[in-house]
């Protein structure tokens, strides 16, 4: 499986994520809340940054169901679901990942991106943060929020 | 009015281009030399006259090896413009504005590839995983497919975009791959059924929403107006030129912009009709960007010619055949002539402004050619005299 890049600007969300927190960069200066994360605030140019505690509550914008070819570790698990979910607290905050069937679906490749089927997925539909390994770094993952 | 010193200053006086296959035997940097050098004589204008260059990025012939292979003279003017299919138009535009200021009088513009024999950028996954990469690969979105399947399905959702209005896209540019015998997919033709039973590369894009991967080079030469009135072939002029990154802009994934439903080309075009004669109505004929089949109506959207969520129900009822409201890729397209980043899409504009296109829409004398949707882009309105 294909591991995060962590730079500089990232490396906080991985830290907060390890604890099982989602949080997102946020201008010290004006508030406005960033993703990706970046070093300037493109707003009021701030350099100085919090990261703030989203709710982890959002809905899915879309999704794609890849099939091959595709990478080795991927196919195994083809067709998979890739969620973009919009966060609750900005619509323009939205992150690219997986949905679980729940907060136990268990670790491994195969929980992570094939433990949902596809056909159950709908565009709106309410999901909430849930933390997931991989390659040893944490990441928020997505899944169906009642 | 706005001073346009562009409009017109330049034109396209030469194009070649070689086979398109599956494989190839020469090198890449060969076939570039073999495209300009048949662009070249198509102009009439000998390479040692050669004193401009321009690619764009994700090519790997370099134009120190070009300019030496080829027998250009003293090279004055270069450039290379990111985001590989993006890139396209903006090295005709980058030419256009080198002549029209002085920095050079004859430029080469060119495209090489052996993707058809090569592996796919997306498995080369060390050295690609960067922003915006390390926030969508790992998690299963590898390809450029994955990334657009996202917008596709958004798109589907907001404005009731289809997978048959996808198919018409995708059918309409193999209708004129199959009349034109340099096409991958000459005589080669593709129905409905076709599109709809194709297996799914990545759901909701089909096999045939994907572009050909090939082997293949091409290259346009170009000189100031002035001197294109001497030239062997009549003069295709650059009327006008755009480049387009949006604000809060990522490559392939414009999911974090205010709308990702308008991309790039929205920038471009604004800028392309501010600098021209013509609006979106005048074009006769258009060869627009399609990696993918959704490029098309997000487009069309972008481009003018039709409303937002509107592309989709444009591409029915023929509307992108010839004779329909706006006949595009009218060679065949990334999609089923060749899919060289685009660049066949340059020469096709050309060849229809020449009445030269084995699907030639008569009397056209405006032609919009457009780089790739949904990365960094550029866009040309090409016109005849
Ligand atoms: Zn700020």
């Amino acid at each position: 499986m294909l591991k995060p890049l962590v730079d500089d600007d990232g490396a906080p969300y991985f830290e907060y994520a390890a604890k099982g927190e989602l949080r997102m960069q946020t201008c010290a200066n004006c508030g406005e809340v960033l993703f990706p994360p970046r070093p300037m605030c493109p707003r009021c140019q701030s350099t100085e940054f919090e990261w703030k505690l989203m709710s982890g509550r959002g809905h899915v914008w879309s999704f794609a169901v890849p099939r091959p070819p595709l990478l080795p570790d991927y196919a195994a698990f083809a067709p998979y679901p890739v969620v973009v979910v919009e966060l609750e607290e900005d619509r323009r905050l939205r992150l690219v990942g997986n949905l679980v069937a729940s907060e136990d679906a268990g670790a491994g490749l195969e929980a992570q991106l094939a433990s949902v089927d596809p056909a159950t997925i709908e565009i709106g539909q309410p999901v909430r943060a849930v933390f997931r390994q991989i390659e040893g770094l944490f990441v928020a993952a997505w899944t169906p929020d009642e | 009015m706005t001073p346009t010193p562009l409009k017109d200053r330049a034109a396209i006086v030469g194009i070649g281009q070689t086979e398109f296959a599956k494989h190839l035997e020469p090198s890449e940097k060969a076939l570039a030399c073999r495209a300009i050098a048949m662009a070249l004589d198509d102009a009439g204008i000998a390479a040692h006259e050669v004193d401009a260059f321009a690619a764009y990025t994700m090519e790997a012939t370099d134009e120190v090896e070009i300019a030496k292979a080829v027998g250009a003279g003293d090279v004055t003017f270069f450039s290379r413009v990111g985001f590989g299919g993006g890139g396209s138009c903006a090295t005709i535009g980058h030419l256009a504005m080198a002549i029209a200021t002085g920095q050079a009088s004859v430029g080469v513009a060119w495209r090489s590839r052996k993707r058809g024999s090569g592996p796919r950028p997306w498995t080369d996954t060390v050295n690609q995983l960067a922003t915006p990469a390390q926030w969508t690969r790992p998690f299963g979105l590898l390809r450029p497919v994955d990334e657009i399947a996202v917008l596709a399905r958004r798109y589907m959702h907001e404005y009731g975009l289809t997978r048959e209005q996808l198919g018409a896209v995708a059918i309409a540019c193999r209708n004129r791959a199959n009349a034109n015998p340099a096409a991958i997919m000459y005589d080669r033709p593709l129905t409905m059924d076709d599109y709809l039973n194709a297996r799914m590369i990545s759901d909701p894009l089909c096999l045939f929403d994907n572009c050909l991967e090939t082997d293949g080079a091409l290259a346009v030469v170009m000189v100031s107006a002035e001197r294109a009135r001497d030239c062997r072939q009549p003069p295709v002029h650059v009327h006008a030129f755009g480049q387009g990154l949006p604000a809060q802009h990522h490559g392939m994934v414009n999911y974090w912009n205010d709308d990702p439903l308008a991309g790039p080309s929205w920038i471009a075009a604004k800028h392309l009709w501010k600098h021209s004669d013509f609006g979106p109505a005048d074009v006769d004929v258009a060869q627009i960007y399609d990696a993918f089949t959704p490029l098309i109506p997000l487009s069309l959207e972008g481009y003018g010619f039709c409303g937002k969520g509107e592309g989709g129900a444009f591409a029915d009822d023929g509307g992108l055949e010839l004779g329909g409201r706006l006949p595009i890729n009218t060679s065949g397209g990334g999609l089923s002539e060749a899919y060289v980043h685009g660049f066949n899409l340059i020469n096709e504009g050309v060849r229809q402004l020449r009445g030269t296109s084995t699907n030639q829409v008569a009397g056209a004398s405006t032609c919009l050619v457009t780089a790739g949707e949904a990365v960094p882009t550029s866009a040309v309105l090409l016109r005849r005299d």
